[in-house]
């Protein structure tokens, strides 16, 4: 097992080198200066070329490429054109926004969506398995922004209940980091809970017709060991696939979200280094979305071993 | 007083009287009586002991009669009353071990999971008594198999282990439903005989539910046989055999494959149609860094199949028959050896260089339900192989037509889809596919073992016939020694990959020289009996 975790992360590294390459290439591909946007609508070509040798601009794309490298090898995710900070900095302080909204976002769905999911397969064609359908493709079809900007104007301008915008962190105390991030996590959490509700009703429709439920019946259990013991338990690989991947793009882009409810997140800084051609942080988030994703794709492999005793690895 | 007695059960789809399933059936049990349900699909047997349990689907409903465990009615039984007396009263085990038991939960646990809601006993005495009860179904190695998973079982143990579970609160009534079916030959011998022991020990009537009367001979005191949902007639065992009273009964036994192998045909060619020489296909064995386990699957298998003639390949599961069947047909590709179609070496031909000889040689599969393409109609995949060697769709479709009422279909059904055939019917329809290419060799893996005896027997004769007017050879792969006995000329039986014998169906099934096949041949239920004569062997030798 911890060879095999060994090699995962081994095997991960190609991969994130490609990704490396692919965002280095692409932004240099893209138009946009990021010299022009800080020397201003106001200044001459010569400031200009002197701001691009400054940042390393006017470097054949190879030596660019490879001196980020060196610098990201020896921890260094350099300075951010246009704040002059370090990178490693600017992510460190947005992570936690964003980490604690995935956070109660997943945990909230995965508490409503699986036993929505469960009694919906085992009611199926009742309507409370239509009424759960039916909030699943609401929750689909209707847009991110729509339901928060409904959000804000019924509990927070309305009711009075929540503040408006913002972001307290937990180290402030519970009550007030709850307080605000309780309208951004039930804005974002009805796509989560529509998409694992689905994905856990499927699941189940498909288990609750295999031999094995049948036995468990014919054994005088009560419904309720029926489906949590024997038939939820089978279903947790597809169920355990879909929070991973749920966790992973909201840490890695819940941008709509952190702009309507003005979060200083992960998901705004990317937007805003985007619109600045800051090539340092661009870079260095993206890179960090795609370590995520691989790092949790890992989780869900082991997850999978400890839940279905017939995957091994070898 | 009757242990479980069935009055006028009434079984309809969605409780419309107009789709009754079963009709009317009475079935009475004594306690420790073995009560043998027989008939073919769609008989109502397994329905019935569905509906016994209270476990039917909810599209069908009981729509009229009574079910009484010891005087107490089930029908009226609340949902919980009908839990209770699961597992306690009575109790339920099916055909497919491999997918009975909850995979991803240990098979002691399984078994002690009965005892947490149907007894008081402590974690300690349940652990133990799971355990005397694996112990009672001789499972080996008790405490490690306590902790096993299903999937790291054979189906002989699974189906032991399903056993256990069952009997572990010693309940009155054990439905067993084809308990067997899945299972090879000497493992069905030794479930059978399990079951026969631990009734004795228990005294718990049986009700076992089965299509096969070779394993009703075996354990019956009496018989009952269903057709559609009614009762033809209960006899004890031994009067049914001898006597049947109605027709139906009587067809059904007559079309019992006997184990003893049909008089020698002489050969009326000796034109060799296929023949492999050391044929050997290696599964694994690679890796990257350490080499994998290597599973010989086929090894130096050699055969010859001469014009008009059938060869049998026998063996139980994992025995590599079906393995040589797809190397022969280049499904698979084989490790080593040779393949000889019509005097080519098929073996190691290039997919382009094989499709002309494709031709020559075309397979059966085992299950019709799923061999053909439910979204086509079968004339399309009749002609879709002829139109592949080129050629016009007219004269393939009309040639479409002819096989069809070659096999006993009409022309006109060209147009239908699978849904609308019965198995039967489509196994003929998949052999009409196959014999759209003009095959010198047909191939037929386990074709008849899906369908019921009297359809098996039709389809049987189908092949004779078509052999006989074509001049086919037919390489036959079955693990049903009657079945081989009654079509094969020469057979070879297989174990682990290996040949263990082959010669003429009358030396290796009528005499066998290896003590794996006379163990084959004593483990096949019903030996003793010559159904369609309706007496046991030794008389017919007296």
């Amino acid at each position: 097992m911890l060879l095999y975790i060994l090699q995962r992360i081994l095997a991960a590294v190609p991969v994130i080198g490609f990704v490396a390459l692919f965002v280095f290439l692409l932004l240099r591909l893209t138009p946009g200066d990021p010299a022009a946007i800080i020397a201003g609508d106001t200044a001459t070509p010569a400031q200009l070329e002197a701001i691009r040798d400054s940042l390393g601009l006017n470097e054949p794309l190879l030596i660019q490429f490879f001196t980020w490298i060196g610098q990201l090898l020896q921890g260094d995710f350099g300075t951010s054109i246009l704040s002059r900070k370090p990178v490693i900095d600017l992510i460190a302080d947005r992570m936690e926004p964003t980490i604690s909204l995935a956070l109660t976002t997943i945990t909230l769905s995965v508490l409503i969506a699986v036993p929505l999911g469960v009694i919906a397969a085992w009611k199926q064609g009742t309507l409370i398995d239509r009424f759960v359908m039916l909030l699943s493709v609401l929750g689909f079809s209707v847009p991110v922004f729509v339901i928060g900007y409904l959000m804000i104007s019924t509990f927070s301008l309305g009711l009075g209940w929540f503040p408006v915008q913002g972001f307290k962190p937990i180290s402030d105390g519970i009550g007030p980091f709850l307080h605000r991030i309780t309208l951004p996590t039930l804005t974002l959490t009805l796509l989560y809970i529509a998409l694992i509700a689905r994905i856990t009703r499927t699941s189940m429709l498909e288990i609750l017709g295999d031999d094995y439920i049948r036995t468990a019946r014919a054994k005088g259990l009560p419904e309720r060991t029926v489906l949590m013991r024997h038939a939820l338990r089978n279903c947790s690989v597809p169920i355990i696939t879909v929070i991973g991947i749920g966790f992973a793009l909201i840490i890695s882009g819940v941008v709509v979200t952190e702009s309507v409810f003005n979060l200083p997140g992960l998901g705004r800084l990317t937007v805003d280094a985007v619109l600045s051609r800051d090539y340092p942080v661009i870079q260095a988030v993206i890179l960090l979305a795609s370590l995520i994703y691989v790092a949790i794709n890992l989780l869900i492999d082991i997850a999978y071993v400890l839940l279905d005793p017939r995957i091994r690895y070898s | 007083m009757s242990l479980l007695r069935i009055e006028n059960l009434r079984i309809a789809l969605n409780g419309d009287p107009q789709a009754e399933v079963v009709k009317g059936l009475d079935l009475a049990i004594e306690p420790g009586q073995t009560m043998c349900l027989v008939g073919e699909s769609g008989s109502g047997k397994s329905l019935t002991a569905l509906a016994t349990m209270g476990l039917l689907p909810n599209v069908l409903q009981v729509t009229d009669g009574s079910i009484r465990i010891k005087d107490e009615e089930l029908l009226r039984a609340s949902r919980s009353r009908m839990r209770s007396l699961r597992a306690t009263a009575m109790s339920m085990i099916f055909q497919e071990p491999m997918t009975a038991l909850n995979p991803v939960a240990r098979v002691g646990q399984q078994i002690e999971e009965v005892l947490e809601f149907h007894s008081d006993f402590s974690a300690a005495q349940r652990k133990s008594r799971a355990m005397d009860m694996m112990e009672a179904v001789h499972l080996p190695d008790v405490e490690k198999m306590y902790r096993s998973f299903p999937h790291q079982l054979s189906g002989g143990q699974r189906q032991r282990i399903m056993i256990a579970m069952a009997l572990v609160m010693r309940p009155q009534l054990l439905i067993a439903d084809e308990p067997t079916t899945a299972l090879d030959v000497t493992t069905q011998a030794q479930i059978l005989k399990l079951i026969q022991e631990l009734r004795e020990e228990q005294g718990t009537a049986v009700l076992f539910i089965t299509h096969d009367m070779g394993v009703v001979s075996e354990i019956a005191d009496d018989v009952t046989v269903l057709k559609l949902g009614e009762v033809m007639e209960t006899q004890p065992v031994e009067s049914l055999l001898r006597h049947p009273k109605t027709d139906y009964s009587r067809d059904l036994l007559a079309s019992v494959p006997s184990q003893v192998p049909r008089p020698a045909r002489d050969p009326s060619s000796d034109q060799i149609v296929l023949e492999t020489r050391d044929l050997c296909k290696t599964y694994g064995g690679g890796g990257l860094l350490k080499r994998g386990r290597e599973v010989k699957a086929a090894q130096d298998v050699s055969i010859s199949l001469i014009k008009g003639r059938t060869l049998g390949i026998v063996g139980e599961s994992g025995s590599g028959k079906s393995t040589v069947a797809r190397c022969i047909m280049r499904l698979i590709d084989p490790s080593s050896g040779e393949i000889v179609v019509g005097g080519t070496d098929i073996a190691t031909l290039s997919q382009r260089a094989l499709k002309p000889e494709r031709r020559k040689i075309q397979i059966v599969f085992q299950d019709p339900m799923r061999s053909l393409n439910p979204r086509i109609e079968i004339g399309q995949s009749i002609i879709e192989g002829p139109l592949n060697f080129g050629g016009s769709r007219e004269a393939a479709m009309k040639r479409a037509r002819e096989l069809l009422e070659l096999v006993g279909l009409p022309a006109s059904a060209v147009n239908r889809f699978p849904h609308q055939f019965s198995g039967g019917q489509r196994q003929r329809i998949a052999i009409a596919r196959a014999l759209a290419m003009d095959p010198d060799v047909l191939v037929a893996d386990e074709a008849v073992s899906a369908l019921d005896v009297s359809v098996q027997a039709q389809v049987l004769d189908l092949l004779s016939e078509l052999q006989e007017r074509l001049g086919l050879g037919i390489l036959f792969i079955t693990h049903d020694l009657g079945v081989a006995a009654q079509i094969c000329d020469d057979v070879l039986v297989m174990q682990h990959g290996r040949v263990v014998e082959y010669g003429p169906a009358g030396e290796v099934l009528g005499n066998p020289k290896q003590d794996y096949t006379k163990a084959l041949i004593k483990a096949a239920p019903g030996r003793h009996w010559d159904f369609a004569n309706f007496r046991p062997f030794a008389e017919a030798a007296e």
